[in-house]
């Protein structure tokens, strides 16, 4: 692979059309230009400081440790970040990079609504109009977001081809991309998609391990024994691992939607169920079927519900550096309401998906072992298809 | 000589995109045929593709047609082989890299070699990925065929210095689909490649008319057109073929008008 970009191992490079070739090595350079200049990291950091709420909290979860009786617990609060999720750590980037460039408007995909949300909230405040393309399906999952994208100045546009989920919504903002590329920044929201959105994905996520290492050096004075995040595309498990991942004693674990189980089809369990393979722009697992088509995957979280996974994930994982475990529907809703209980913190479905695996590794932990979890986005949005799933009917 | 030179002996080649398995196989074979018998070139064969990212509404439908018809790759395997036992003209496969990657390349380009495609165009393979699949197309002689986009600008003598079998020029941006303009200056993007290759180029992308196939083939070597051919076997299913194949015939002469 002698002219192929942005490996990871084997995965990663850059799949897509001649048409948007030049746009990624413009933003490659772009990228390379200004990672390092001063002024635009001054900027930055202004931005995730007084306007985003950083440094997040690193809040050790008392009541929690206490009842599941083993390890100690650390919640990494993304949850309590402006716009309610880690997304915004990563669009604030994009959006000041693509202002550098002289892009005035921004497209994005959306699954549950947390990166559209974070999108439409930077394209307001750096006044630039914002295209956000959502799954039909997922539009009636998440409403609620739907309405605040559209209350911050964007249009949302609700996908209908294939499954009308979250792949699609990235097909859909690619195509637009490719017929709109001079003014248009395309803000992807994960650690997916040819390179460089991988790297620059995970550089501007990486700030929550950088953070969370330092908080746990000075609470305890020495690294946590693991690290756990969700992983759909995988942006905040990338940025929790990161800072972490030279640190050989601490185990980095993504917990995967397994939907209704990884031996049923109803799943979107990744590197438990896919395989290797060539889509959205890198290489990767996929879930697929024995022709390479892409499975229409399922789970009960529309921001995982995803059947591909970030590449820097897929090497990782062939590296044996961080391992990747399946969660159920019923395991996260389960942690969703645990987790509203125990510590009144309701989390992002997506989220519960970690702290369902916490549940099951803490008790097997020794007292004097430490654990992260990162919540990555706060649940208000999920309340009512969880009590939907809970069989109650409720209005948003 | 790679065959697919021979589909731009016979003045401005004309070549049409059909996506296999829409509405069903047989049909397939049928309007293969028919384009063949009425001044097809070099027939584009579809493979389906669960998502296809580079194609507009009406060939995402008839991808969507054809996998829900059942379509796999070894079935377009054999349709081609059938075909091949009186179809000369030159047939390329047009897919997505994971269709060619998940069968295992070498099985997948072997078997084009053994059945009969001669070339292969996978739009999500831009030149810096080629390596992905071109040393396997070399080794059966498979023409692995490179794109050139309105947005190409200093990538193109670098891109078509080491194309094979013919250039695909991409005459809009965007995803594929009828337009009622071409606004890109194809002559500019066509002279740039004549200055690095000698091998031929067509234009694809929004052509649907018979004035616009006249028009692209003044500055190209042939004329490719896929969702226009595409929207009538949608709306004719079954009976397509006789369609088309008028279809053909009418723009194999305007383009040479």
């Amino acid at each position: 692979m002698s002219n192929s970009k942005g490996r990871f191992g084997v995965h990663g490079g850059q799949y897509i059309p001649e048409t948007l070739m030049n746009a990624v090595i413009e933003l490659e350079k772009a990228y390379d230009y200004y990672k390092n200049d001063e002024g635009f990291n001054r900027e930055l950091t202004e931005l995730l400081e007084k306007y985003a709420g950083r440094p997040s909290l690193l809040y050790y979860a008392e009541k929690l440790t206490k009842t599941l009786g083993g390890a100690k617990i650390y919640l990494k609060r993304e949850d309590l970040n402006h716009t309610g999720s880690h997304k915004i750590n990563n669009v604030l980037g994009q959006a000041l990079l693509a202002k550098k460039m002289g892009k005035t408007r921004l497209i994005a995909e959306t699954g549950a609504g947390q990166h559209g949300v974070a999108t439409a909230t930077a394209a307001a405040l750096l006044g630039m109009e914002c295209v956000v393309f959502m799954g039909e399906e997922d539009t009636k999952r998440q409403a609620l977001n739907v309405y605040r994208m559209r209350l911050l100045g964007s249009k949302v546009v609700p996908v209908t081809s294939g499954t009308a989920t979250l792949k699609d919504a990235v097909s859909e903002a690619m195509r637009e991309w490719t017929s709109r590329i001079d003014d248009t920044h395309y803000c992807l929201g994960s650690v997916m998609g040819p390179h460089p959105f991988p790297t620059i994905v995970r550089d501007f996520q990486a700030v929550i391990s950088k953070e969370a290492r330092a908080q746990i050096l000075e609470y305890e004075g020495r690294l946590p024994d693991a690290v756990i995040a969700c992983v759909g595309g995988g942006s905040n498990a990338i940025g929790s691992f990161y800072n972490f991942i030279s640190d050989e004693s601490v185990r980095l674990i993504g917990c995967e939607a397994a939907g209704r189980g990884i031996d049923t089809f109803e799943t979107a369990a990744t590197v438990n169920t896919g395989r290797l393979g060539i889509f959205h722009g890198m290489k990767s697992y996929f879930c697929q079927d024995e022709y390479g088509q892409i499975a229409p995957v399922y789970s009960i979280s529309a921001g995982l519900d995803y059947p591909g996974i970030g590449p820097e994930h897929a090497h990782l994982h062939d590296i044996g550096r961080a391992e990747y475990v399946p969660v159920t529907d019923d395991e996260a809703v389960d942690a969703f309401e645990f987790l509203s209980r125990t510590e009144g913190i309701i989390p992002a479905i997506e989220s519960a998906h970690a702290v369902a695996y916490a549940m099951k590794l803490a008790p097997t932990m020794n007292k004097d072992r430490i654990i992260i979890i990162t919540i990555s986005g706060r649940g208000d949005k999920d309340c009512a298809a969880i009590a939907r799933y809970r069989g109650e009917d409720i209005n948003e | 000589m790679s065959k697919i030179k021979e589909a731009f002996l016979k003045g401005k080649a004309f070549i049409p995109f059909i996506t296999c398995g829409d509405p069903d196989l047989e049909t397939t074979a049928a309007l293969v045929r028919e384009m063949a018998a009425n001044g097809a070139d070099l027939i584009e064969l579809g493979i389906p593709f669960s998502d296809p990212t580079a194609e507009g509404p009406v060939i995402q439908e008839a991808n969507i047609r054809a996998l829900s018809a059942g379509t796999t790759t070894d079935k377009i395997f054999a349709l081609v082989e059938g075909l091949r036992r009186d179809v000369t003209v030159p047939m390329v496969f047009m897919t997505y890299a994971n269709v060619v990657y998940s069968y295992g390349a070498e099985r997948f380009i072997s078997t084009c070699r053994r059945i009969g495609i001669d070339g292969l165009i996978l739009p999500d393979l831009p030149y810096e990925e080629k390596e992905e699949f071109l040393p396997l197309c070399q080794q059966y002689d498979v023409d692995l065929i490179s794109l050139i986009a309105p947005t190409s600008a200093d990538r193109i003598a670098m891109i078509a210095k080491e194309a094979q079998g013919f250039i695909y020029i991409v005459s809009s941006l965007g995803v594929t689909g009828v337009r009622s303009k071409i606004t890109t200056d194809i002559s500019k993007l066509v002279e740039v490649v004549r200055a690095n290759t000698d091998i031929p180029c067509a234009v694809g992308f929004g052509i649907s008319t018979p004035e616009q196939a006249s028009q692209m083939a003044r500055c190209a070597d042939g004329v490719i057109v896929g969702s226009a051919i595409v929207r009538k076997i949608a709306e004719l299913g079954k009976a397509a073929p006789t369609a088309v194949g008028e279809y053909v015939k009418q723009m194999k002469q305007a383009a040479n008008s």
